[in-house]
């Protein structure tokens, strides 16, 4: 391996321009002659719009133009990525997105005129001199209220409320309905995944500009996939030809999902940049934030547990409202269904499951993929009852959970919710976590707590889950619209240097310094002689972004396989530069030598000769070396992990506190142990946001109560303990090149439940009879649950 | 249009601003000093940090006419005279204390503020000192590791 390769913790280089000020994030550019758009956001939840009167606003100093919803009203909708058929076949209710509302607002904050002027100070005042005549109906907020009352409805021309009732696997419905019917325990469970705003601490933003001397248009914006975003505005928005339209997304302040999406701020700048011929800038407040970006979980489940009376499980059955807000944002459909229902067999050999889910169309922002997307609320469903299972039938919850987790020689393992795990050991995982959370020490620690007059719990969980998304050909049977491939190219340059173009985005992930610890390893170079090139759609070959930890997975199987192109190819010029044949050409370390002679030529050497084509077989080989490989992975990657919380919970308040955070997870090969690390511990984090602290809460009128960060709780960093990751005890994915599953999710998939289980085994332990508490468990909620 | 002078990182420098023009605004926008960055509209995430007359202060709370004849020092200004990264900004690098970099510079600018009162915190009081400054990505594991490593001390979980 070359110094700094892979599996070594190499210091991030895009750090140095971060830690001195010199990212270049998108509201850091300002183009010349920048005017600047705000918009009019509805301020009712449900409402006819009877007239908009711009003529103040036109009037107004500065103000350039100002759109409203009929100037878009011929325009395409932003589409759902994924069709959802219902159980009967028919497909999902799909209602045009707009640009800007037209005709109806459907949430607080819906767009519905937009202005364009000179300074940002004359676009917002001048927004709000906006006129619009909305007539308010009666909101659509809860979920079965708006399933049961199709008169009072999101969408008019739709017929209710229902986006589509989805079930999985439908044929194994009345096998799992009859298994439960005869089965001698059944543990059942209402529960509430509770609805959370991403809050990427970089706002959305978003600049349009527009060549009229060339027809080229360019959007910089806040993207985690700007091919995705390139594409949803020629093929279906604004139908500008790819070829004409860069979309850049730079140095971007995270995502967790908010910004995999195509939002209609885009369009506008974009649309609004060719008809005044400036350029259009338009940057989220952190309220608009709140208010529009995609938000993430909002379920209501009710799961079924049956096993045998020893702790076998025979069959999971669950029914789920899943909100998909006011519109179908792109993921949205596929978030509830297919990355939640093929889950909900988790780490167990259980042979019967079926999943039920309705998406509900509510007058509240759109609800998308957020950091998990639909593994989380799988996970947090079945380790939640699991937990309950096993106090029920008084078995330990390591040992119920090791009784039916899927064996080391089962791989390939087909489960029952229809995926096919390729590799995995949980019990080395759950026997890892005993040792590293010295689980053996925890009653010593309980009764020191108990002496302070606290109450101690000890919370377990095992999680799996789906990365890498994934086959084009599966999920096209699916109903996914989209491939789900990604690309790179390799450009050795002539001196020996590397541009590596690819189509993942890194926002925090370290794309720039992992990747090329793969490209280094396999040329046996420097890995500072790589640099990384992503996030310009004019520079890359086309990508499907980052999401569902898929980058290295996806995009990194796609570097390997466009560095063993390169590989290939520059043995051929070696061969003839040494005057042998190629398959008698070693290459190590990058040096390549002919077996049984002692010449050899140097990877730079090759790389010049390529460019420098004197005496080069040129009929046999093209001068140049650059390579692209487009990699569509085989198979979904199946990360998996054991996780342990211990809480004190103060009996006089029902505050928590979270003593121990410990996650043991496999994610196969790991390139950089120091950004694996990373991305747990901040998975963790927003896991124990989701269980302690954050809510969006929207009242009965669709008003976000919770739209600020004075009032929507995010984790500081008093609010967390040392969280404690281990990533050692790994087996390889079977099915990519380098044998990686991913890791920018699991930590927000294994924490809310490890933390509930916690806090429920401290109240039973305290004698306390509490089968279930909601997330967030605030202290009002803990202290509500113990004095009912 | 008022003209305000401040000394920012050493060197004088004016911009003509609205009355309600703010400090950050008045950094990024005319002063093309980008580094500094706002995260909310409601002074809770502390992207903003920067030292106002060697006191921390959150940038987008105060309007620019009030820093008239002010020092202010931004995370343009933090690194050692030859461009290396100071202490406090190579420890950050060293035990992943940054993730998207978008918290970085506040981070940055208030745990020199912090150091500066306090050259040896506890973890305790590292983490009550941070209430401010909000970072979604990192799980503040690594900024605290890095904070406690610049003060000398060990760090709470070994980085990898």
């Amino acid at each position: 391996m070359a110094d700094g390769g892979i599996g070594s913790a190499t210091k991030r280089r895009e750090d140095v321009r971060f830690l001195t000020g010199r990212g270049k994030y998108a509201d850091d550019f300002i183009p010349q002659n920048t005017s600047y758009a705000a918009f009019a956001r509805s301020q009712v939840a449900n409402g006819t719009i009877n007239s908009v009167d711009t003529s103040a606003a036109k009037a107004m100093p500065g103000v350039l133009a100002v759109f409203t919803g009929e100037d878009f009203a011929e325009v395409g909708g932003n589409p759902a990525g994924w069709l959802i058929n219902n159980r009967d076949g028919t497909p999902m209710k799909e209602p045009k997105r707009p640009v800007l509302a037209h005709g109806k607002v459907r949430h607080v904050g819906d767009a519905y005129a937009a202005v364009v002027a000179e300074t940002l100070e004359q676009a917002m005042d001048a927004a709000e001199a906006i006129e619009a005549d909305i007539d308010e109906h009666d909101a659509v907020i809860n979920m079965k209220a708006a399933v049961a009352n199709s008169e009072t409805r999101v969408h008019d021309e739709l017929t209710d409320n229902l986006c589509f009732d989805w079930g999985w696997i439908e044929d194994n419905r009345d096998t799992t309905d009859a298994a439960i019917k005869a089965a001698p325990h059944v543990t059942t469970l209402e529960l509430v995944n509770n609805r959370l705003v991403p809050n990427a601490l970089e706002p959305r933003c978003s600049i349009g500009e527009y060549d009229p001397g060339t027809g080229d248009y360019r959007l910089t914006t806040t993207s985690q996939n700007p091919h995705l975003t390139r594409l949803l505005i020629s093929a279906f928005v604004l139908g500008i030809p790819e070829n004409k339209l860069t979309v850049h997304a730079p140095d971007m302040g995270g995502g967790f999902g908010s910004k995999i999406y195509h939002y209609g701020e885009e369009a506008l700048v974009l649309s609004a940049a060719r008809s005044l011929g400036r350029p259009v800038k338009w940057t989220a407040s952190r309220s608009e934030s709140f208010l529009t970006d995609a938000h993430g979980r909002d379920h209501v489940t009710k799961i079924e547990l049956a096993t045998e009376t020893d702790g076998t499980f025979i069959a999971f059955r669950t029914e789920t409202y899943a909100n998909v807000g006011a519109y179908l944002s792109n993921f949205s459909t596929v978030t509830p269904t297919f990355l939640h229902g093929t889950l909900m067999a988790g780490n167990y050999t259980v042979p019967n499951v079926y999943v039920n889910v309705k998406a509900v169309f509510t007058n509240t922002a759109p609800v998308d993929a957020y950091r998990g997307a639909g593994r989380p609320e799988a996970s947090f469903s079945l380790e939640r009852v699991i937990d309950k299972c096993a106090r029920e039938l008084d078995i330990d919850p390591i040992a119920i959970r090791r009784k039916n987790f899927v064996k080391p020689d089962q791989y390939p393992f087909a489960s029952a919710a229809g995926l096919e795990y390729d590799s995995g050991n949980y019990d080395a995982l759950m026997d890892g976590l005993e040792g590293l959370a010295d689980l053996a020490g925890f009653e010593a620690r309980r009764a020191e707590s108990a002496e302070r007059g606290m109450l101690r719990g000890l919370g377990i969980n095992s999680y799996i889950e789906a990365c890498g998304i994934a086959p084009s050909n599966l999920v096209g049977v699916l109903g996914s619209r989209v491939g789900l491939y990604d690309a790179a190219t390799v450009r050795v340059n002539a001196t020996g240097n590397i541009a590596v173009m690819v189509g993942a985005h890194s926002h925090g992930q370290g794309h720039e310094t992992a990747f090329p610890q793969v490209v280094a390893d396999m040329l046996g170079i420097d890995p500072a002689s790589v640099e990384i090139v992503h996030g310009d759609t004019s520079k890359i070959p086309f990508g499907m972004g980052t999401y569902g930890s898929r980058s290295l997975a996806v995009c990194g199987s796609a570097v390997y396989r466009a560095t063993e192109k390169i590989i290939k190819k520059a043995t051929l010029i070696a061969a003839h530069m040494m005057e042998s044949d190629a398959d008698k050409v070693a290459f190590n370390d990058g040096v390549f030598t002919v077996e049984g002679t002692n010449k050899s030529v140097g990877f730079g050497d090759v790389a010049l000769k390529a460019y420098i084509p004197h005496d080069y077989p040129i009929e046999d080989i093209e001068p140049g070396l650059e390579e692209t490989a487009f990699y569509d992975p085989a198979n979904f990657t199946y990360p998996s992990g054991a996780y342990a919380c211990e809480v004190e919970v103060d009996p006089e308040t029902g505050k928590v506190t979270i003593c121990s955070m410990v996650a043991m997870d496999d994610f196969g090969t790991v390139v950089n142990p120091m950004i694996v690390s990373g991305q747990v511990q901040g998975g963790l984090a927003q896991g124990i946001g989701q269980a302690l602290l954050e809510n969006a809460v929207y009242d009965e009128n669709g008003q976000l109560l919770s739209g600020s960060l004075m009032d929507y709780a995010m984790p500081r960093a008093d609010d967390l303990p040392n969280l404690v990751v281990d990533h050692s005890n790994a087996t390889r994915c079977t099915h990519n090149p380098l044998g990686v599953k991913g890791c920018g999710e699991a930590g927000a998939i294994g924490s809310p439940p490890t933390v509930v289980n916690a806090v429920i085994d401290a109240l039973n332990r305290a004698g306390l009879d509490v089968a279930h508490i909601d997330m967030p468990m605030s202290p009002a909620r803990v202290w509500a649950a113990m004095n009912k | 249009m008022p003209n305000v002078t401040m000394t920012i990182n050493g060197r004088e420098m004016s911009a003509n601003v609205e009355n309600r023009t703010l400090l950050s605004s008045a950094l990024r926008e005319t002063l093309n000093l980008t580094g500094t960055h706002v995260g909310c509209d409601t002074s809770q995430c502390g992207a903003c940090v920067v030292h106002v007359n060697g006191r921390p202060v959150k940038a987008c709370t105060m309007f620019a006419v009030e820093a008239e004849g002010a020092a202010i020092d931004t995370i343009e200004g933090q690194a050692n005279a030859d461009g290396t990264l100071n202490a406090l900004q190579q420890a950050f690098q060293d035990h992943h204390g940054l993730q998207c970099g978008f918290c970085t510079p506040g981070m940055i600018m208030s745990a020199s503020a912090l150091l500066k009162e306090n050259p040896t915190p506890s973890e305790s009081e590292v983490r009550d000192y941070l209430e401010g400054n909000i970072c979604r990505c990192t799980g503040y594991q690594g900024i605290v590791n890095a904070i406690m490593a610049a003060s000398g001390q060990d760090v709470p979980v070994a980085a990898e």
